[in-house]
């Protein structure tokens, strides 16, 4: 018995030491030894092999259906006035009064079933189809038995996975956040100085970077140029929780939010001793005055970092761009706009909150094969006279999105919960009677009801 | 994540349901994710509120009677056999299928279409829209942006277009007649991709 507890033991010691010596320490001085280089293209070779093994077989079997991500239906791109244009050429104007026709009712018809079918909205809340699949089950999508070899590789890839990389994950998972909490209760300490701001951002950015060898995270920087600089506002897409982590990898920045309990309440309380950083009361969020103050004060002091927000107020699937809230473009300062794309091939990173709690979505990340992604800086940007926030905040999205290859889309975020505003069907109305009631339609003055 | 999608054996009643409407595979697999992707609940059928949270649908003037389309009288569910076959009435014509005399009519004819386009004004189902009928959908359409006046006004005229045996209603007849230069097909279609 005492034999197995010694080697379990020494096995202990051994599995710390990898850890600490190959991963922790390089990750900590931002050196790279290539394991993760190597692995990404040894999975990329093997997701290709995959990927055409899938595609032969599909040939063979004319009975499975092969993925499409590109949607189900073909949309006609026309707008109100030019389909019902086209529905009423054939039959026989008649201008006396009003022009309303029967068959106007089948552009709306039509819309309605198109949407029932597919929606541009639902499916920014659900994960990303892929094209084929990447060999795990969680993607798993039609799948048929196709080949021998195809399932070894998957069963190797959830050994691998669940085994290896998934305790390896944990233990660097628990070694970043504890020394994050230690670390900046520590720097906390001492007393306000340059010395004091130096080691926070070092304390801040080797945690940040053990967490992200914690997710197997590659991510390419580009345009370093025009990273956020102090005293200015940084916004980003929001896809997951892990965008912090992404983005804190390469600049420190201060981080804005609610005051949560539990472990997020005590890596908040730890994190705003060393540096500031903004957080609310759920009750101060309500007003908006206090919150674009505190704002404001933030910025205005240039020695503070600067702020992390993601406008769109919720998780989106990393397909899309969603609204941007205007309250961040209001306060003024310099915005600096990133975009974030992760390539979906190695891993989901989309945090469906209502699917998943946060404990088992970071098991889902690190149960992945990676997490891969490309991280823009874009130019500073800044509100420009005669335009309001709402449309700086859209100037500000059109950018990200057009950077990331992303769909940009009006929709508000919060329809993911909410419902639509009465006010959306207005629109559509208006639209519609406008093409019947021309201005001239009565002698008498009769303007909208 | 996506919950994974179902192979033609988990859909219950696959063939006859492609036989009767004519969808692929493919078709009845994409179908059927969507199906469960509304039924958030995962109850194996749809209610008016599942279709209520489609958000462009929400926007739709006329998106409470299409909702209605699918949910025959007094019932509260929609299955996904339902679901189907009501979505049939919208695939492209089939221009090369022969004509055989006995076969029932195919679900996404000319006729049918036109049929499933006058029960969306037609709701109390008698056959023909009244002058109130036509009036409730202009209201719907046109919201208040119109006075009663107009609205009477465009009313009483599309009657007396289409009502040609003079008894202030369009019958189904009256209606296909009204519209039969309409490009049906290409109005009352959806293209599905493969």
């Amino acid at each position: 018995m005492e034999g197995a507890w010694e080697i379990a033991f020494v096995f202990f010691q051994v599995w710390l030491s990898v850890i600490v010596g190959l991963i922790m320490l390089p990750a900590m001085f931002g050196v790279s030894l290539g394991f993760t280089d190597i692995y990404i293209k040894v999975l990329v070779k093997i997701l290709e092999w995959a990927t055409l093994r899938i595609q032969r077989g599909q040939k063979e079997q004319p009975t499975l259906p092969s993925q499409s991500a590109n949607g189900i239906i073909e949309k006609d791109d026309g707008s109100m006035e030019e389909e019902i244009g086209e529905l009423r050429r054939s039959h026989p104007k008649n201008l006396a009064g009003g022009d309303f026709t029967l068959c106007d009712a089948f552009y709306f018809c039509k819309k309605g079933i198109e949407n029932i079918v597919e929606d541009q909205v639902t499916q920014r809340f659900t994960s990303e189809e892929l094209a084929s699949w990447n060999l795990l089950t969680r993607t798993n999508n039609n799948f048929c038995y196709i080949s021998l070899r195809l399932t070894i590789i998957w069963g190797l890839g959830v050994f691998i996975r669940y085994c290896i990389l998934l305790p390896l994950r944990i233990t660097l998972a628990v070694i970043g956040l504890s020394w994050l909490v230690i670390g900046t209760t520590l720097v906390g300490l001492l007393p306000s100085s340059n010395v004091k701001n130096w080691l926070s951002d070092l304390v801040h950015i080797t945690c940040y970077r053990i967490c992200a060898r914690g997710l197997s995270a590659t991510i390419h920087y580009h345009n370093k140029e025009n990273r956020p600089k102090k005293g200015g506002i940084c916004v980003a897409n929001h896809t997951s929780p892990i965008d912090i982590v992404i983005l804190a990898n390469d600049g420190c920045y201060a981080m804005v939010g609610q005051v949560h309990g539990g472990l997020m309440g005590v890596i908040q309380r730890s994190i705003v001793r060393s540096c500031p950083h903004v957080w609310f009361e759920r009750s101060e969020m309500k007003d908006r005055h206090a919150v674009a103050k505190r704002l404001k004060d933030h910025i205005a002091d240039k020695n503070k970092l600067p702020i992390l927000i993601f406008p769109e107020g919720t998780c989106i699937n990393n397909t899309s761009v969603m609204m941007f809230k205007k309250g961040s473009f209001e306060i003024g300062g310099t915005i600096y706009p990133v975009a974030i794309k992760y390539d979906p091939q190695f891993g989901d990173a989309f945090w469906n909150s209502a699917k998943y709690n946060m404990v088992s979505y970071l098991l889902r990340m690190m149960t992945s094969w990676a997490i891969v992604c490309n991280v823009w800086y874009l130019p500073p940007m800044t509100r420009q006279d005669g335009e309001d926030a709402v449309q700086f905040a859209n100037r500000v999205k059109s950018a990200i999105a057009h950077q990331g290859g992303l769909v940009d889309l009006s929709w508000d975020g919060g329809l993911k919960r909410e419902k639509v505003k009465e006010s959306l069907k207005e629109e559509q109305q208006k639209m519609y009677s406008s093409m019947i009631v021309g201005s001239d339609f009565f002698e008498a003055s009769v303007g909208p009801a | 994540m996506g919950s994974t999608s179902s192979t033609l054996l988990k859909i219950p009643n696959a063939e006859v349901l492609m036989q009767e409407t004519g969808f692929s595979p493919a078709h009845i697999i994409r179908l059927h994710d969507r199906f469960k992707a509304l039924d958030k609940e995962g109850r194996g059928y749809l209610c008016p509120q599942d279709f209520g949270a489609i958000k462009e649908l929400a926007m739709n003037p006329i998106g409470d009677r299409i909702i209605g389309a699918f949910f025959s009288p007094g019932k509260e569910t929609v299955d996904f056999s339902t679901f189907v076959k009501i979505l049939a009435h919208f695939r492209p014509v089939d221009k090369d299928r022969p004509k055989e005399p006995n076969s029932p009519e195919p679900i996404n004819s000319r006729s049918n279409k036109l049929k499933f386009a006058f029960q969306l004004y037609d709701q109390d189902k008698d056959g023909k829209i009244s002058r109130d009928e036509l009036l409730k959908v202009l209201r719907a359409m046109l919201g208040m942006q119109v006075t009663e006046e107009q609205l009477e006004s465009i009313a009483d005229r599309t009657i007396q277009e289409a009502d040609l045996d003079r008894d202030e209603a369009i019958s189904f007849e009256e209606f296909r007649k009204s519209l039969e230069k309409v490009n049906i097909d290409h109005k009352m279609s959806i293209r599905f991709l493969r």
